[in-house]
């Protein structure tokens, strides 16, 4: 039978869809979502990846240890020091290395750095998205103290490659204490203002309150991890569960909410900065004296075997999986990203609201693109 | 549980499976035939409650291509290893765990994207992150035509 006009039209009526991306502003990089539409309703969201799949896991096999350090900068760039962290612990945990406290509590302190910069932006980004222009400026403002502290020490802005395996690149700045103590001291005094202008704000909370939920047991099942899962009631941290470099030493709150919709994955963010700045403040007037890196052979080969180590990124659990054979270069190497997993249950949680919701949700997600591709 | 229960607890479900205890884990080699089985029970059984499916990673061991499943539970906070390989080079294939942990579903066709092996009963098995056209990047006999990695 032929198809009327009337056919046609009301076919479409029913389900539609829609390229976004992947060049969209609010994608935050090049990340192609196929959404099919029931007049504004989000029917389903279908992720299309891979434009900034470099290989990083294929590459990893044919370079040294020391090397693969500079790939993981660029997996997730807002957390790259604690990518760098997790191949280093990785790598000396399959050596039995014993590292010393000074260079334990420095790249403490530098996580969680990065970690209060990476949701400043996330702050900015997401206050941009749901049409609050200032909170780009205040974000980028603030994070700017944070990366000059990085630039002076390590000579990277977002890339810092400060860690190897064994230790540290270079010692500390001599400025590097009074800079951190002046920046959480300026940043304490700032952190209100963010509330006020966003948390508070009436709009941003009809946009967030009660949109995109997610439950304790999708969050596991997905595997959602970071301040998206535990805004679900997931006690995912892997700081507290399985404490690497200093952490089993510093006193901290997990930050755990029940609800699990896009406000309260926006709050457990901003009161991660919160204890992240608690954390520093325990450990920036006692960093012990020592040596800055242990010396390692100028050759660094894994003794056969597997290694997995997981640490807390700003997005979630990243974990790393070594196969080595006993060579210089590693057989396998797989990196468990945060993003790549939490990616997988925005179809679930963006069903049946609106378009514009999709927005709100899939930024509080926080994306990093290159974390998901690889 | 600590690893000589978590041990013990595979052994009571069945006999003839390869364990070894790691430094790490408790890592249990079993075939493909048996994985799904023993999956479900993991996840299921109120004893053990493995519900949170940490990390799925495709190997290629050379002759063989392999799955290594890390296994946690968010309750007893224990975590196992599953590993599985099948030597059918030309069509591998292994179930999907896709319905017991949703997490699975994209770490499946990641590896399918990338080693090539394929899952049974998977909701929506397609390449992820590449076209059609491309070989299986992270198999060993995969030639690189552009040559940007060498080994």
């Amino acid at each position: 039978m032929e198809e009327t006009v009337k056919d046609i039209i009301s076919k479409e009526k029913e389900e539609y869809t829609i390229n976004m991306g992947p060049q969209h502003p609010s994608t935050h990089g090049v990340l192609r979502f196929v959404v099919s539409l029931r007049g504004e309703i989000v029917k389903n969201v279908e992720p299309h990846l891979g434009y900034i799949h470099r290989g990083i896991e294929k590459m990893c096999e044919s370079i040294t240890y020391p090397q693969i350090i500079h790939l993981t900068d660029r997996m997730d760039y807002l957390s790259a020091h604690i990518n760098n962290e997790a191949v280093c612990l990785t790598v000396e945990k399959a050596l039995e290395v014993d590292i010393p406290d000074r260079i334990k509590v420095i790249r403490t302190i530098m996580s969680e750095l990065t970690r209060i910069q990476s949701h400043q932006l996330f702050w900015a980004s997401y206050g941009m998205d749901l049409g609050g222009q200032t909170c780009f400026f205040y974000g980028l403002r603030d994070r700017e103290k944070v990366l000059d502290i990085f630039e002076e020490t390590t000579g990277g802005r977002m890339i810092v490659s400060y860690n190897c395996p064994g230790g540290l690149m270079y010692d500390l700045h001599p400025n590097f204490q009074k800079r951190v103590k002046d920046f959480i001291k300026y940043f304490r005094k700032i952190l209100p203002e963010y509330d006020a202008i966003l948390t508070g704000n009436v709009i941003f909370r009809e946009r967030s309150i009660g949109i995109g939920p997610l439950s304790l047991e999708d969050a596991i099942s997905y595997g959602v991890t970071g301040p998206s899962g535990r805004a679900s009631g997931f006690s995912c941290d892997v700081r507290k569960h399985e404490p690497y470099s200093a952490y089993d030493r510093v006193k901290f709150n997990e930050v755990l909410y029940k609800e699990g919709d896009t406000y309260h994955r926006y709050l457990a963010r901003i009161e991660e900065m919160r204890e992240s700045m608690n954390i520093i403040d325990q450990l920036i007037d006692n960093i012990p004296e020592g040596p800055y890196a242990v010396k390692m052979k100028p050759v660094i080969k894994l003794p056969e075997g597997e290694y997995y180590q997981r640490v807390e990124t700003a997005r979630g659990e990243l974990g790393v999986f070594i196969i080595s054979d006993g060579n210089k270069n590693p057989y396998r190497v797989k990196f468990r990203s945060p993003n790549f997993v939490n990616l997988g249950v925005l179809n679930l949680i963006s069903k049946d609201f609106k378009i514009a919701d999709l927005v709100a949700i899939a930024g509080s997600l926080d994306f990093v693109i290159p974390d998901i591709d690889r | 549980m600590n690893k000589i229960e978590l041990g013990e607890f595979i052994k009571s479900t069945d006999q003839d499976l390869e364990i070894k205890e790691g430094k790490q884990f408790v890592e249990v080699t079993l075939p493909p035939s048996k994985l799904y089985s023993l999956a479900k029970q993991l996840k299921e059984r109120e004893e053990v409650k493995f519900d949170f499916l940490d990390c799925l990673s495709g190997v290629d061991y050379g002759h063989d291509l392999g799955v290594v499943y890390h296994l946690r539970s968010t309750i007893y906070e224990h975590a196992i290893v599953l590993k599985t390989r099948t030597s059918d080079r030309e069509n591998p294939k292994l179930d999907s765990v896709s319905d017991l942990w949703r997490t699975a579903e994209f770490h499946e066709r990641e590896v399918y994207d990338l080693l090539g092996i394929k899952f049974n009963n998977h909701p929506d098995l397609r390449r992820l992150f590449l076209d059609n056209s491309w070989g299986f990047p992270l198999r060993k006999d995969y030639v690189d035509d552009i040559t940007i990695v060498t080994k």
